[in-house]
């Protein structure tokens, strides 16, 4: 009974095969770092003895042993005896003793079975889920625009109930702090329009027209779309983010139990302070890309500012302005009605954070476009 | 005992954040397959401790010794080398709210040791699991849906995922029930016996001290003021660890 080359690192040999009696013997150090290579040997070591009828696991010369080592020579146990050969394990150390009989009650119950699905049915599946989830989410949205339409109601009643520091709070966030970016955005769109316009215009003379285009086009539409979608990526996502992190934290949950609605607390504000700076920011959006568009007529399309002036007051009249400023209070409804079902429906992970995030700025765009479409065809029926 | 081996030594260690000194020259050692339970008022920097010996907090002086290494002077490769060979249980748990259990288990083996078999993975995973006494349902479970105990559990199972040699356990029983913190006392105590586990365990629950601890390391004003078994700590009269130790609570646990 020699065993032959310890000086491996891990090793599993047999000492003995006389007949259907075997004798392994382990040597080195059956931890993690050398798992891989263990199992291999332990499933060539199950696969080699299968017709044993005893077998005996010699641990003397293991140096060391931890948790994933412990286990590979209890699944060698288990192989062999499951072949119906008698094994033992001899020679253990007191000190491995435990972790051994640790693992010995360890994967006996069979792993609950996944549910392998037909693929046209999970597709099916995935499709009916997604459609039924259409329907909630218009149903959620419905539900809230009903809690604060109350939260309004009562709050008219009482209008000391409006919470007027953390609306001005909000107003000074989705408001004042948007304006720089909005500002600089609208007039680049204004300027773009506008050098389009001379660039293709000029091909008919018809130079002077661009005024006309850029005036309704801005007042009408652009002005008041570019702010929304740029108030959506910036304030919809933030308020979808921070309910939902509240909800996380269980905040929420926190300021119910305490007798408060949180649409009153939470919603309340931030969507009037919303519904307040939308109408703002398309006003001054409106006119920075005006002023973009005089700008370009004057350095590109040699237009001189006055001629600019007295053309946009014939091009455009006070309906043109009112029309873009009526669509903004109803757009910022929508976003923050969005932003905040969002951010309710969070739970607990952080990818489920993420996904709400993502999901509350593409739909409250994809809403604001689909509004403004009803808008148009609106404004069009009463002659506006 | 034969002079115990320290696994972690640190000598002089100075932290501090702005103009604040939270640690000032703390020296502590802990010895190999012992449980050490660190205890200090809220806010003495038991936290800061362990946080800056595993590396998430810089110190401004002092060294750091791990299995005998300086942690400074270690390359990013030994360093990895060496972070496989702890565990870290946050006091929230800190599982990968993404994955569910098995995967936040799994995660630290996948990354670690390539080459594993996915069938190897899984059973180790869930031979861990049952090793801190979560059953097979928990599998599947996202840490949303688990309690308090059971995240704290789980949490302890991926510290263990790579059979680390210490175990870092910030606060293990704040926030169970006496009763699910006298269990999991006792896990702590089987798998450090199965296991040859170093422990280095913050606490603040009388009990575990008395249950498991094996030494006892007492932070306080920036100092480690005293380190020794339960019993050097009961006998002490300096007067914070006379307030500690043997107050109404204190003696409640003695009983």
């Amino acid at each position: 009974m020699t065993a032959a080359s310890l000086t491996e690192s891990l090793s599993l040999h047999s000492l003995q095969s006389g007949g259907q009696c075997v004798r392994l013997a382990a040597g080195g150090a059956w931890t993690a770092q050398g798992a891989a290579e263990l199992e291999q040997i332990v499933e060539d070591a199950g696969a080699r003895y299968r017709q044993a009828r005893s077998v005996d696991i010699d641990l003397q010369k293991l140096e060391r042993l931890d948790t994933f080592g412990a286990w590979l020579i209890e699944r060698l146990n288990r192989t062999l005896a499951a072949h119906g050969a008698a094994t033992r394990i001899v020679n253990l150390s007191e000190s491995d003793r435990g972790l051994i009989d640790e693992l010995r009650l360890v994967n006996r119950a069979p792993a609950p079975a996944e549910r392998s699905a037909n693929r046209i049915l999970s597709a099916l599946d995935a499709i009916g889920r997604a459609v039924a989830e259409i329907g909630r989410s218009l149903l959620l949205l419905a539900h809230l625009l009903g809690a604060l339409t109350m939260v309004v109601m009562s709050t008219l009643a009482r209008p000391a109930r409006l919470r007027l520091r953390s609306t001005v709070h909000h107003l000074e966030r989705v408001g004042w702090r948007a304006a720089p970016i909005i500002l600089l955005s609208t007039f680049l769109i204004g300027a773009i329009i506008a050098q389009q316009g001379i660039f293709h215009f000029r091909q008919f003379g018809a130079e002077v027209y661009v005024v006309d285009m850029v005036g309704i086009l801005v007042l009408r539409e652009v002005g008041v779309l570019i702010v929304c979608v740029m108030i959506a990526g910036r304030s919809g996502s933030a308020y979808t983010a921070e309910l939902g992190a509240m909800k996380m934290r269980e905040e929420i949950d926190a300021l119910r139990t305490m007798g408060f609605d949180p649409v009153e607390v939470l919603v309340l504000p931030r969507i009037v302070a919303l519904v307040l700076a939308v109408p703002m920011l398309t006003f001054l959006g409106s006119m920075a890309a005006l002023y973009g568009a005089a700008l370009v007529c004057w350095l590109y399309g040699g237009m001189t500012p006055d001629i600019f002036l007295a053309r946009l007051r014939e091009a455009i009249s006070l309906p043109t302005f009112t029309v873009g400023m009526i669509k903004a209070p109803f757009m910022a409804l929508v976003i923050g009605l969005v932003a905040c079902v969002e951010g309710f429906e969070v739970e607990g992970s952080a990818a489920s954070l993420g996904l709400k995030t993502t999901a509350a700025v593409v739909k409250s765009i994809f809403l604001v476009i689909v509004l403004d479409g009803f808008f148009a065809m609106f404004f069009a029926a009463i002659g506006m | 005992m034969a002079s115990p081996e320290p696994v972690i030594s640190v000598r002089d260690l100075v932290v501090g954040f702005g103009a604040a000194t939270v640690l000032d020259h703390v020296t502590l050692e802990v010895w190999r397959g012992e449980i050490l339970g660190f205890v200090g008022g809220s806010g003495a920097g038991k936290s800061v401790l362990m946080r800056t010996i595993i590396g998430l907090l810089p110190k401004r002086n002092g060294t750091i010794e791990v299995f005998g290494r300086d942690a400074a002077a270690l390359s990013g490769r030994e360093r990895r080398a060496i972070e496989r060979r702890w565990g870290v249980l946050f006091q929230q748990g800190a599982l990968f709210s993404s994955l569910n259990v098995q995967q936040n288990i799994e995660f630290p083996i996948r990354e670690y040791l390539k080459g594993l078999s996915p069938r190897l993975i899984e059973e180790i995973a869930v031979a861990k699991l049952q090793m801190v006494g979560l059953g097979p349902d928990v599998r599947k479970k996202y840490p949303a849906e688990l309690s308090g105990g059971m995240i704290k559990r789980a949490a302890l199972a991926r510290a263990l995922a790579l059979d680390p040699d210490i175990v870092f356990l910030d606060e293990p029983t704040s926030g169970l029930d006496p009763i699910g913190a006298a269990e999991f006392d006792e896990l702590i105590r089987t798998l450090q016996r199965t296991l040859g586990l170093s422990v280095f365990m913050v606490t603040h629950d009388l009990d575990s001290l008395h249950a498991v601890c094996g030494r006892i390391a007492v932070l306080s004003e920036g100092r480690v003021i005293a380190a020794g078994a339960i019993e050097t700590m009961l006998a002490s009269e300096h007067p914070w660890l006379k307030s500690y130790f043997r107050g109404k609570r204190g003696c409640a646990a003695r009983h």
